[in-house]
């Protein structure tokens, strides 16, 4: 759910692959001239708040990771001026409250940016700013559409992020993530991020300070605690999201199953509940992607995927299916008409969306380049697009 | 400051606009790039990292030398190779 809102009058779909992003007319199964042709896109993200200003997170097997603009659809493109990037080791070395770090803190070495993942537009009363993560895991903020960046520091310096992030150790198969960054569209203050792995993570303060927040949430990848209680971070959330038309209510898909949390003012304690237990049993509740209805706070879109034995990553049993809910995960509805009778897809957590057209549309890529979109909500689904590279991120965007 | 001509890999043409070969004045290798970036600006980024490390995929070389060490000094009329690392596959 990388894009909880879409922009206005979203006419188009932008792809973003290992070897460049494609943009795709909603209206036709035609594809513009690449962007970025050769290079990794993680994800690329238009401003919601009206200026249309698209980012594009850019890197290349060889030379480091950066930020491109465009503010012309896509025509012409800039380079942040400063992209997102880690202190020096020497401004830990110097620093007061690095002293708070343990002697074994990553950070005391020196990060470095391999990837910008994850790009968010932030509030509509802030124009201007926008958020990142970042592989391996740090936030970063830009407070001038996209051109200069500048770490967060209450994240990137907070001396908890070692121990809730495993000590920023690199993770399968692409790297530690920090992503869903999500901005609660009532209160500007409150933040949501995902850490893969780390857990998720609440800020009532615009980043200033941070606690876990993942009551409720399985963690079967290590062993159980002594005393039996809860691990408080150290979970591995895939995609997240604050509900637009709600925002008392969220959704992840976690390496560990499907929640939701109904926030409740009258507890101390915020918990998720697993209503992937209610998926048919022989599916299961692992995936990546998990798509909202803009509109309507219960309807959510999963994609499935095969996390037995040696996680895979796809199709279960090689039998493409979307999954729908229409009561908050309630009750499941298996939605594979027009997919594949046999493929093994793996769909990224970027990979899916919605437009946010009244007539709402969804598309979804896959690691194999293909292309799948339905105009009735997932009823069926029709292949838009074949032969693309492994699809890392899919966005809507109006392209002017 | 030795002038020092450094030939530009195809990565980085978006940067120089297609040059293949620019002339710097420098007194090491970290000076070149930086003179480049003061050229084009963003180029040193993309090839050396925010710890000021030489990026893994990237290899400058000082005549014939594969350096690392971005303060190797540069002494009279030198060129300098950026080039893609072959990195397997």
């Amino acid at each position: 759910m990388t894009q909880p809102v879409a922009p206005t009058g979203a006419n188009a779909w932008i792809l973003g692959t290992r070897k460049g992003a494609w943009a795709m007319k909603s209206n036709g199964r035609s594809l513009e001239e690449p962007w970025f042709f050769g290079a990794q896109v993680h994800h690329v993200v238009q401003d919601v708040r009206g200026t249309g200003t698209i980012l594009a997170a850019v890197r290349t097997g060889h030379l480091g990771p950066t930020i491109y603009r465009s503010e012309d659809s896509g025509r012409t493109w800039k380079e942040s001026e400063r992209p997102p990037k880690f202190r020096t080791k020497e401004e830990y070395e110097t620093s007061a409250f690095a002293a708070a770090f343990d002697r074994d803190d990553a950070r005391r070495q020196g990060l470095t940016v391999d990837h910008v993942f994850f790009l968010a537009p932030g509030h509509a009363t802030q124009p201007g700013v926008w958020w990142a993560g970042t592989s391996p895991i740090g936030l970063f903020k830009s407070e001038d559409d996209g051109v200069t960046w500048h770490g967060v520091e209450g994240f990137n310096d907070n001396p908890a992020l070692a121990k809730w992030s495993y000590n920023f150790a690199p993770g399968t198969p692409d790297g530690q993530k920090c992503h869903s960054v999500q901005v609660d569209p009532v209160d500007p203050n409150r933040l949501l991020v995902g850490l893969s792995g780390g857990g998720l993570f609440l800020s009532p303060d615009q980043g200033r300070s941070w606690r876990p927040i993942n009551a409720g949430v399985a963690m079967d990848f290590a062993p159980p605690k002594e005393d039996g209680s809860e691990y408080e971070y150290g979970h591995d959330p895939h995609d997240a999201v604050i509900h637009p038309a709600n925002p008392r209510r969220w959704y992840h898909q976690n390496h560990c199953g499907i929640y939701r949390l109904d926030w409740n003012d009258d507890s101390t304690e915020q918990r998720w509940k697993r209503i992937g237990c209610n998926m048919p049993r022989e599916i299961g509740d692992i995936g990546f992607p998990m798509t909202c209805h803009p509109r309507n706070a219960d309807t959510i879109w999963v994609v499935p995927m095969d996390g037995g034995t040696v996680w895979p990553r796809t199709s279960i049993e090689g039998r493409p299916a979307v999954f729908r809910s229409r009561d908050g995960g309630e009750s499941w509805q298996r939605l594979d008409r027009g997919l594949p009778s046999r493929a093994w897809h793996t769909v990224l957590r970027q990979a899916m969306a919605h437009n946010g057209c009244a007539s709402l549309e969804l598309v979804f890529g896959t690691t194999s380049g293909e292309v799948w979109g339905s105009r009735d909500e997932g009823d069926s689904w029709q292949s838009l697009v074949t032969g693309l590279p492994k699809i890392m991120s899919v966005t809507s965007a109006r392209l002017d | 400051m030795a002038t020092v001509r450094v030939r530009i890999p195809a990565l980085l043409y978006s940067y120089t606009g297609g040059a293949k070969l620019i002339e710097v004045e420098a007194e090491s290798a970290g000076g070149a790039i930086g003179a480049l970036d003061s050229k084009f600006p963003g180029l040193a980024f993309r090839v050396i990292d925010e710890q000021n490390q030489i990026r893994p995929h990237i290899n400058i070389f000082l005549g014939e030398e594969n350096i690392r060490d971005l303060d190797t000094p540069i002494t009279g009329a030198s060129e300098i190779f950026i080039v893609g690392a072959l990195s397997g596959g």
